[in-house]
């Protein structure tokens, strides 16, 4: 069977404000769906309800995978299931090594725990091919990572793990020309391989050219209010936004930046973008 | 298991236990110069060790209880039996171990024997064996190890000569307490430029004293020496009293090396109220790595004194509390000498209802000129019934040292979470691994089988506490 995940009028609260405003979409596997819009409308948003963030609520419409209903699955059932997100701001878990975790991650998902060898194998190979360091493995996650590191270790998880659906979250922001390429082609590897399929949000045509997207959606104002394929993108890429806004006659939700509190060295944060919880 | 049961087990753990009393000599309950005087001569100690514990015990009378930590008014001294002679614990049948501690050695996946060793009941053959092919090991260096009875009288002017060095019988409450009632426990002494390259490890010491109310250790490493000893193990210990009051002594010469490595896991009925202090004389070096997992309540600062140019003290420890339990501790260190240096650093737990406090002191004299001090302190609070608070105490008496000092509090962080939990790990697999990874700093410090253990017994101890 094909796997197809099933998106219908989807209308998703952060707090008490609506942000997703009714979003249908259906994206299947060996599909590269490109999410365009201005920042602040509802993109991230809609990978992170996908994936099951608990900030989200879901107040209207569906999610379905493969015929079951994604919103009465736990986070790690979604995961199991084959979605993955690779974050936007990946998390830091201090103490615990990439090793770990993605053993972790992979024997979560397998009948019998994967064979050390062939784990070591494998994430040696995938650490030369998105030319990341020697020590990877042995380095907590993403713990003191640039931002640069923080994303091939998103690309990293991806290849580990096999998802038949993948979502990435401006992946490419952070890298260099050189590591776009490299994750770029690395995804488009794993695509080959597992016909897998992409739900890609980004503002760079730059790594649209490279993944070559077979679907795109402009989010304004928590809807889909164009779609095509990647000639969109470019047009979009070459002219922005504002053509848009004058042919639909509708006003793009200017961004609201996160208000970011600190406390003195006393009661720090940790892991939490500085946010006090 | 719910939270619920896990409690309850923890109960049954404490409480369930019936030992039949099958001891060849004990005291009277209760403490009086009679008893101490009983101790004494059952173990045939020599006239000086009598005299020091009746001034022990008179000291033990007049100092009162802590003024700080936990309230310990509801101690009523002349509830306990303070001597049993040891003998009768290593005739104890295996079958009278409760399940629930051979289950949790069975989770921890400790071979049988070495089970029953740990529960005090191996053959005296066994444990015999395995303490002679050590022996050997280190006698061919000099190296003396004994349990503290046997060290007095094989040994009795080395020990003499530092015997309540460190710690002196007036120090506190509970220190007076165990100079008056002290049986078993540990005697090293290192000679000079001896470095030991495997862990002196207490369990395969013919041990039957192991499970001593009120242990007292002695390690003398003379200069140039290295030691590692590790204490007991994370295996839980149990005992039918209530009341330990532990001393450990360690006397590090200069440019000698020490670390002392334990895992506290007494089960939930006892107080555990220890004093741990070290001498460090000119560029030696003291390491202290102090894990608290079980007791009741528990009382625990290690101590580096920086008594030496250039000497050094690091304490790293992990306190865990759980339900009914209250972990105050901490560490000191007092630099004494110019150009000492310290570094703390504490993890801090608290659970379905426990309280950990972190206690601390960092002092540097008007001597200790050109001295650095670092604290880290960090604690993770895993619900909303649980408490911890932080009381550091920092002094800097001169112009030229440094103490330096931080701290944080976090509950477990939903974006975390939610970032493992995205790639298939379950809550309770991701609230574990977070948790883990908190307390690394301290179990990388571990020799490898312990820090599995360790992990292990934590992993049992958080299964069905989440969600």
């Amino acid at each position: 069977m094909e796997n197809t995940l099933e998106i219908k009028n989807l209308h998703v609260k952060a707090g008490e404000k609506e942000i997703l405003k009714g979003i249908n979409l259906v994206v299947k596997q060996g599909e590269i769906h490109a999410i365009m819009g201005p920042n602040g409308n509802g993109k991230s948003t809609l990978l992170q309800t996908i994936m099951g963030n608990p900030n989200y609520e879901v107040t209207e419409g569906s999610i379905i995978y493969n015929g079951e209903d994604v919103l009465k699955m736990s986070v790690d059932q979604r995961s199991r299931k084959g979605l993955f997100l690779a974050l936007q701001y990946p998390q830091e878990i201090s103490g615990v090594t990439n090793s770990d975790f993605l053993r972790a991650a992979m024997n979560a998902r397998s009948e019998k725990p994967v064979s050390i060898f062939k784990f070591i194998k494998e994430i040696d190979k995938n650490i030369k091919e998105l030319k990341m360091k020697d020590d990877l493995a042995h380095r907590y996650v993403n713990d003191g990572f640039s931002g640069g590191e923080k994303k091939r270790n998103e690309i990293l998880q991806m290849l580990m793990l096999k998802p038949d659906i993948a979502m990435l979250d401006e992946i490419d922001s952070g890298l260099d020309v050189d590591a776009i390429k490299l994750v770029s082609d690395a995804i488009l590897k794993l695509k080959e391989e597992t016909n897998l399929g992409l739900l890609v949000v980004s503002h760079y045509e730059r790594f649209f050219t490279s993944i070559k997207p077979t679907h795109a959606h402009v989010i304004v104002d928590g809807k889909v209010v164009v779609e095509g394929d990647s000639e969109l993108v470019l047009k979009i890429d070459n002219d922005g936004y504002d053509w848009l806004y004058e042919e639909l006659k509708i006003e793009p939700l200017k961004e609201e930046k996160p208000m970011v509190y600190s406390l003195g060295v006393c009661a720090r944060n940790r892991g939490n973008n500085g946010r006090v919880i | 298991m719910n939270n619920k049961d896990i409690i309850n087990s923890q109960e049954e753990y404490a409480y369930d236990f019936k030992d039949e009393d099958v001891s060849v000599f004990k005291t009277q309950k209760g403490l009086n110069e009679d008893v101490i005087k009983a101790i004494s001569k059952t173990k045939g100690e020599p006239e000086w060790m009598l005299e020091y514990r009746l001034k022990a015990y008179h000291k033990f009378m007049e100092i009162p209880l802590p003024d700080f930590g936990p309230d310990l008014s509801d101690i009523n001294f002349n509830d306990f039996t303070y001597y049993i002679k040891p003998s009768d614990k290593v005739s104890k049948d295996w079958k009278e171990v409760p399940e629930t501690i051979k289950n949790t050695f069975e989770k921890l996946k400790i071979p049988e024997a070495e089970q029953k060793f740990l529960a005090g009941v191996s053959t005296q053959y066994e444990s015999e064996v395995v303490y002679h092919n050590m022996l050997k090991e280190v006698e061919e260096k000099g190296v003396i190890f004994y349990d503290t009875d046997t060290a007095l009288k094989k040994h009795p002017d080395l020990f003499k000569e530092y015997f309540g060095t460190v710690v002196s019988y007036a120090d506190n409450k509970f220190a007076a307490l165990n100079a008056a009632v002290w049986s078993g426990g540990s005697f090293i002494y290192v000679p000079k430029g001896v470095k030991l390259e495997k862990p002196l490890q207490s369990y395969f010491r013919i041990n039957s004293e192991l499970m001593g109310q009120f242990e007292r250790t002695l390690i003398i490493c003379d200069e140039g020496s290295d030691l590692h000893y590790v204490e007991g193990c994370t295996a839980p210990k149990y005992s039918n009293d209530s009341l330990h009051a532990a001393t450990v002594e360690i006397i590090v010469k200069s440019n000698a090396k020490c670390r002392y490595s334990t895992v506290q896991n007494w089960s939930s009925n006892i107080l555990n109220l220890v004093t741990k202090r070290t001498l460090v004389e000119e560029n030696g070096v003291m390491e202290w790595i102090d894990g608290n997992v079980g007791s009741h309540l528990n009382m625990k600062y290690p101590c580096c004194i920086l008594n030496g140019k250039g000497a050094k003290g690091v304490c790293i420890s992990v306190a865990v509390a759980s339900h009914s339990q209250y972990q105050d501790a901490g560490a000191k260190m007092i630099h004494l000498a110019p150009n000492t240096s310290s570094t703390i650093v504490s993890k801090s737990l608290s659970r379905v209802g426990g309280k950990v406090n972190y206690r601390g002191l960092v002092k540097m004299s008007p001597k200790a000129t050109n001295s650095k001090a670092k604290v880290e302190c960090d604690t993770l609070i895993l619900d909303d019934i649980s408490s911890s608070d932080t009381i550091p105490t920092n002094i800097v008496s001169n112009n030229s040292s440094t103490i330096e000092h931080e701290a944080t509090v976090s509950k477990i962080s939903e974006d975390q979470l939610f970032y493992l939990m995205s790639r298939g790990l379950s809550k309770e697999d991701a609230t574990q691994m977070i948790i883990l990874g908190f307390i690394e700093p301290f179990t990388k410090e571990l020799p490898m089988e312990y820090a599995v253990e360790l992990n292990q017994l934590l992993k049992i101890n958080m299964q069905g506490s989440i969600g």
